[in-house]
């Protein structure tokens, strides 16, 4: 049993989600989803325990050896990754049925929970997957059931959303398939340990940096790297509540992971870095990216719009650390990986109870909400100061560990603007805390109840999960590093 | 001259890809742009199944007195694409029905319209 683990992680989601169908009534399937995606975690969480004392599990699916059978390779990154993903999907479960019950219509509850198990299992089966081909397979799995998801939104605005993301991401998924063809055709294999060891030999040639070319303009659209973010904002704001939670806490950092991979264990670091100037291109573009999507997140009235924009900034941090090329910074990016699931997941969570108990996340209902709803609102200025990076939140470690890795290589205007991009968070958020605080409900308006439990569980799991991590640094840092000394250490 | 004959797949596949692009970026109605997509698609499935091609082979089949045979892995690949690329338009234009419904048109540039007017 213990053997199965690697897939077992990828196949309890897809099964469970065949069996929502013979269930069929919404509050079974609730619990039996969540259940389900506690088993995952369950399952990650042993993963990881595996892979710290045991180092890095090979599976074989059907018994067939690696370059014929496809291979599931579990090292660090990959278990590290795994379970903020089955850790974020529980957690986001817990507040489900509640909040859908206002968002979604009855009949369609159903259709929810399979819809979310499948893009799970995409997602898991992302970072699972040892092959190429596989990783394709999986990215549309889970995008395809993401474009659904965000289309039961409420507002017709949700399918026009939902439409142009699915444009962009069959492009970038398109793209990474082009990318595996001329890859499979330079070495005859789709198998990335392999790849690793023959791609050297045909690193020169233009076939190779077409490939690459492809694949990372592919992933960057689907990890909403500026300028390719056009797409998220809408999508994150006009789906149901906990779609959102869902995919800003999982989807974007998948991607990171692809990025990660494929530029550090498929390609090795001086392809990726010194042959192409994928170095500098990112430098500039994460650092727009944080400039540009914090600027714009200021003048949104929509918070949901504010706080979508902001994670495409927040993404630009952890381009920023990635393209740094130490390992000191591609573990700020590691940490930042979590961290962002983790403060997002918890302001997301609180958009969402706020959708519930007043139907709307337009600024101007926030009026006097801090009163209303006390317990909510102090969860999302917690998150608040988490996303800006004050200390004893985890948004400070990330941070932190991103100045000095920028100091270290000597990029000291990049630590500059880094911290500058934090004060412009501070603005977005202060306008959240000013309406919420400092201005009076609106005279006549019904004055409403604090957030049922589902949601504030969860929340101030969330938000309890952001102070620990942001004192007791010691689990993910020792994690993070790791992951990232052995990415920098060799083959993968 | 010897490089576009030789490679005139390649060609093939470039023009389909490039007229697919061109037509998910610059028509306004919702379904040629599934059509362009679909077009787009289609051209990366005739290059993979075109890199498959060894020359003077047959189909993959064991059989007595075969000894070259095309690469079947390719084909298999695209098959699991050609259904992605299926559940995608399926997807894609029931999206477009229920944008007809709620807004009453398929044009890109109504729906950006009455979106405006909204906010």
């Amino acid at each position: 049993m213990l053997t199965h683990l690697p897939i077992l992680q990828v196949i309890v989601p897809l099964m469970a989600a065949a069996l929502c169908l013979i269930l069929r009534h919404p509050r079974l399937v609730w619990m039996f989803t969540l259940s389900m995606s506690g088993l995952t975690f369950l399952i990650s969480a042993a993963l990881l325990q595996q892979v710290v004392t045991s180092g890095t599990i090979i599976y074989e699916l059907g018994g067939w050896e690696a370059p014929w059978g496809i291979e599931y390779r579990i090292d660090l990154l990959n278990a590290y990754l795994l379970l903020i993903i089955s850790a974020m999907s529980t957690v986001v479960l817990i507040a489900a049925q509640t909040s859908i019950e206002n968002e979604i219509p009855k009949d369609r509850h159903v259709l929810f929970y399979i819809l979310y198990l499948l893009s799970l299992t995409g997602m898991l089966g992302i970072v699972a997957t040892g092959d190429v081909f596989n990783v394709f397979v999986f990215l549309e799995i889970s995008s395809l059931s993401a474009y659904a998801l965000i289309a039961m939104g409420k507002d017709r605005r949700a399918l026009w959303a939902a439409y142009q993301y699915l444009i962009m991401g069959t492009i970038g998924a398109t793209f990474i398939l082009i990318a595996v063809g001329l890859i499979y055709q330079m070495t005859g294999t789709l198998n990335m340990a392999d790849l690793a060891e023959r791609l050297p030999e045909v690193a020169h040639t233009r076939t190779v940096f077409a490939a690459f070319a492809f694949l990372i303009v592919g992933i960057c659209l689907k990890l909403a790297l500026f300028p390719l973010h056009l797409w998220l904002p809408n999508a994150y704001a006009y789906a149901p509540s906990i779609v959102t939670v869902f995919l800003a806490a999982t989807a974007t950092k998948v991607a990171v992971y692809l990025l990660i991979r494929f530029t550090f264990s498929v390609f090795d670091l001086s392809f990726s870095f010194t042959t192409l100037p994928l170095q500098t291109l990112f430098v500039i573009l994460g650092l727009i990216g944080i400039f540009a999507a914090s600027i714009t997140a200021i003048y949104q009235r929509n918070v949901k719009h504010l706080f979508a924009y902001s994670s495409v900034a927040q993404i630009g941090y952890m381009i920023v650390g990635y393209s740094i090329g130490t390992a000191t910074g591609l573990m700020a990016t590691l940490l930042h990986v979590f961290n962002h699931a983790l403060m997002k997941g918890a302001l997301f969570l609180a958009l969402g109870a706020v959708m519930y108990r007043v139907g709307s996340v337009q600024l101007n209902q926030f009026h006097g909400l801090g009163r209303q709803m006390p317990i909510t609102m102090a969860a999302i200025v917690i998150g608040g100061l988490s996303l800006i990076g004050v200390p004893l939140t985890v948004g400070f470690v990330s941070k932190w560990y991103l100045i000095l890795a920028a100091l270290e290589n000597g990029w000291w205007p990049v630590a500059v603007l880094i911290l500058l991009g934090s004060l412009l968070a501070i603005v977005y958020v202060w306008r959240i805390v000013e309406v919420a605080y400092f201005r009076e409900a609106e005279a006549g308006s019904i004055p409403v109840k604090e957030a049922p439990m589902a949601f504030l569980l969860p929340i101030w799991l969330l938000v309890a999960a952001n102070i620990y991590f942001g004192v007791d640094t010691q689990l993910t840092v020792s994690v993070a590093g790791a992951a990232s000394q052995s990415l920098f250490g060799g083959s993968p | 001259m010897m490089m576009m004959i030789g490679l005139y797949n390649y060609w093939v596949v470039m023009v389909l890809m490039m007229i697919g692009l061109y037509i998910v970026i610059a028509h306004g109605n919702l379904i040629k742009k599934i059509v362009g997509l679909n077009i787009f698609q289609t051209s990366v499935f005739i290059f993979y199944i075109s890199l498959a091609k060894v020359e003077g082979g047959t189909a993959p089949i064991l059989a007595e007195g075969i000894n070259l045979y095309s690469n079947p892995l390719p084909h298999v690949l695209i098959l699991t694409a050609i259904v992605v690329g299926i559940s995608t338009t399926a997807l894609g234009l029931a999206l477009v029905v229920r944008i007809k419904e709620a807004y009453g048109t398929m044009e890109e540039e109504d729906i950006q319209k009455k979106d405006n007017q909204e906010c």
